[in-house]
């Protein structure tokens, strides 16, 4: 008998269970894939490493800085500031037709672009800032109001809105076209308040922490191995029964499978109401390069790119992508340690916007020429927007909403979950809780403070 | 326990908790919260923390005797004097 089960070894799940087992619970982690990491997991192809996810770790403050959601995660899963080896931005931007906003960590860079790019707005965007204070008090009902309603009201300017809300909804909106206030204030802090991040060896390196902070503590993880059912008594879990049949009991059950994915696994509910569903999912483009992006002229850590007045956030409809935004990212140009040397291979990686039905349809053959097809009209599109580094391409991976479905099981390869959150984090049956994505956060930092928040309040009470 | 070894008990704790905070020279009479910037989270693992090294039961009414590492040692010498040093 265990005293917490956690479904899935993604951040959240590693991050929980950390936590519960620092303080003396038998825990057991469940993760049906062969490795752990989720949606930003890590993998090896063809001779090079290669992160799933990984472009920039948000929320990045200096050492020393005691506030902040970075600062909270390290004190509460009692890691030094130096275990994660986090090497600030070089310096990102927002580039739509005929603006450009520069931006690096911190807001001083951001402000000075508005200045020179958008003079007229300079006192509205102080008074965003004010008001951005305030979202710590924001109830579920401000937090669920419209950002663009509030953006409309402070800065007068529709360009300045569509470019502020580029970033912010790429890195972490689950809904279409328009984005929760509080989740809007959430990334507005982890991006431009406080900032771009990445550790010299990508993301194993936060992922092996974690995994081995959680053995050292005694906690067991179990991988390929799948929770098929929840099973429940009297509106209590009371077990998990695994793909192979294997029953494993707990007293209370963690999920980071996602809000509807583990209504489903539960065996009192036949009818699950998928409303909530994410739908947003990406292309990844990974190009690697014969030379670092420095050579040739590119400098920025990140570019979110846009190729019109309005910026356009949402799934495709007829097309398998949505080109006409994307963000591009430059592994190699961050400021790393001068002891840490250079990355192995210059690398590009550039993320659409994709719709997972229509690629999931695709037949085999298909598929592996829609990938080669869509490869290429990503970089058309992308290089209006960066130096043209195509000829200095050596290698190449792709990967799409299909693959991210087949190896994190979200609904719709989702990647940043359902479009209504469940902040109490609590369901249906009493023991059973949500975390990670569709608890409320998102990207690396938010789904770890989303494990450590959610085990302290409903499995560490007693 | 005497209060100094309480005392070095607490510091442990914060250091457990705050490893990048500079506890050298921590003021006994100064609230922690003045001093370390610790958040409401992290009163709750001091008291988790004694709990799990030393079984003391604080009850949440109590919490506010934490403030300060004076009033934290007053407050657990009854309960910690017959306590052991590990
Ligand atoms: C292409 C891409 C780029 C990204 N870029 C960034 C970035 O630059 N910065 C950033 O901060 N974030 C980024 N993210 C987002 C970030 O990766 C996620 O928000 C975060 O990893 C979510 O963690 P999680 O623990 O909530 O969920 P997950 O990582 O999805 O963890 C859930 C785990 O549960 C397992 N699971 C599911 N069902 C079962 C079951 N029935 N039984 C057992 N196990 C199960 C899954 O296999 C998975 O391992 C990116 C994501 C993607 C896909």
């Amino acid at each position: 008998m265990y005293d917490t089960i956690i479904i899935g070894a993604g951040m959240s799940g590693l991050a929980a269970g950390i936590r519960l087992t620092h303080f003396d619970q038998r825990v057991c982690i469940l993760e049906r894939h062969y490795t752990i990491g989720g949606l930003n997991s890590f993998y090896r192809l063809r001779g090079r490493d290669y992160d799933v996810g990984l472009h920039a770790v948000t929320n990045f403050t200096p050492k020393g800085t005691k506030q902040g959601p970075l600062a909270r995660v390290l004190k509460q899963l009692r890691f030094r500031w130096d275990d994660f080896a986090l090497s600030p931005q070089i310096g990102s931007s927002i580039r739509f037709p005929d603006v450009e906003l520069d931006f690096g960590n911190g807001l001083e860079l951001l402000c000075q672009e508005i200045e020179a790019k958008f003079p007229a707005q300079v006192d509205n965007f102080q008074r965003l800032l004010e008001k951005l204070i305030e979202y710590n008090d924001l109830d579920q009902a401000a937090f669920e109001s419209s950002a663009r309603e509030v953006l409309c009201e402070t800065i007068t300017d529709p360009l300045l809105i569509e470019m502020i809300l580029c970033p912010l909804m790429w890195y972490g909106n689950a809904r279409e076209n328009d984005m929760d206030y509080g989740q809007f204030c959430i990334m507005f802090r982890s991006i431009f308040m406080e900032g771009l991040s990445r550790p010299f060896a990508g993301v194993r390196l936060i992922l092996k922490n974690l995994v081995r902070r959680f053995r050292e503590l005694g906690g067991e993880l179990k991988l390929r191995s799948g929770v098929r059912q929840i099973r429940s008594e009297d509106g209590r879990v009371v077990g998990v029964e695994l793909d192979d049949g294997t029953l494993v009991e707990g007293r209370n059950v963690l999920s980071s499978a996602g809000q509807v994915e583990t209504l489903r696994l539960c065996d009192d509910i036949t009818d699950v109401d998928d409303r909530n569903t994410g739908q947003l999912s990406f292309v990844e483009s990974v190009s690697v390069l014969d030379c670092e992006p420095k050579q040739l002229g590119h400098d920025r850590t990140i570019v979110f790119y846009n190729d019109s007045e309005r910026f356009h956030w949402q799934v495709p409809k007829d097309e398998l992508c949505d080109i006409r935004t994307g963000v591009i990212c430059s592994p190699n140009n961050f400021a790393y340690d001068a002891g840490d040397g250079c990355l192995p291979d210059g690398v590009m990686r550039v993320t659409s916007i994709a719709n997972h039905r229509k690629w999931s349809e695709l037949a085999e053959n298909d598929y592996e020429l829609e990938k080669l097809r869509w490869y290429d009209q990503v970089m058309e599109s992308a290089v209006r927007y960066v130096p043209d580094f195509r000829k200095h391409i050596v290698d190449t991976d792709m990967f799409t909403p299909k693959t991210i479905r087949r190896f994190t099981f979200h609904d719709n390869g989702a990647v940043y979950g359902a479009k209504e959150k469940v902040f109490d984090g609590t369901t249906h049956l009493k023991n059973l809780f949500l975390c990670g994505t569709d608890q409320g956060f998102v990207g690396i930092i938010g789904s770890i403070v989303s494990g450590i928040s959610i085990a302290n309040q409903h499995c560490l009470r007693n | 326990m005497t209060p100094a070894e309480i005392r070095n008990e607490i510091l442990d704790i914060l250091e457990d908790i705050a490893p990048d905070e500079d506890l050298s020279g921590l003021k006994d009479e100064v609230a922690f919260r003045d001093q370390l910037e610790l958040d409401s989270m992290d009163f709750l693992d001091i008291v988790m923390e004694l709990r799990k090294r030393h079984r003391v039961q604080i009850p949440e009414e109590s919490y506010g005797e934490l403030a300060s590492m004076q009033s934290t040692v007053t407050y657990l010498e009854p309960l910690m004097k017959d306590l052991q040093k590990a």
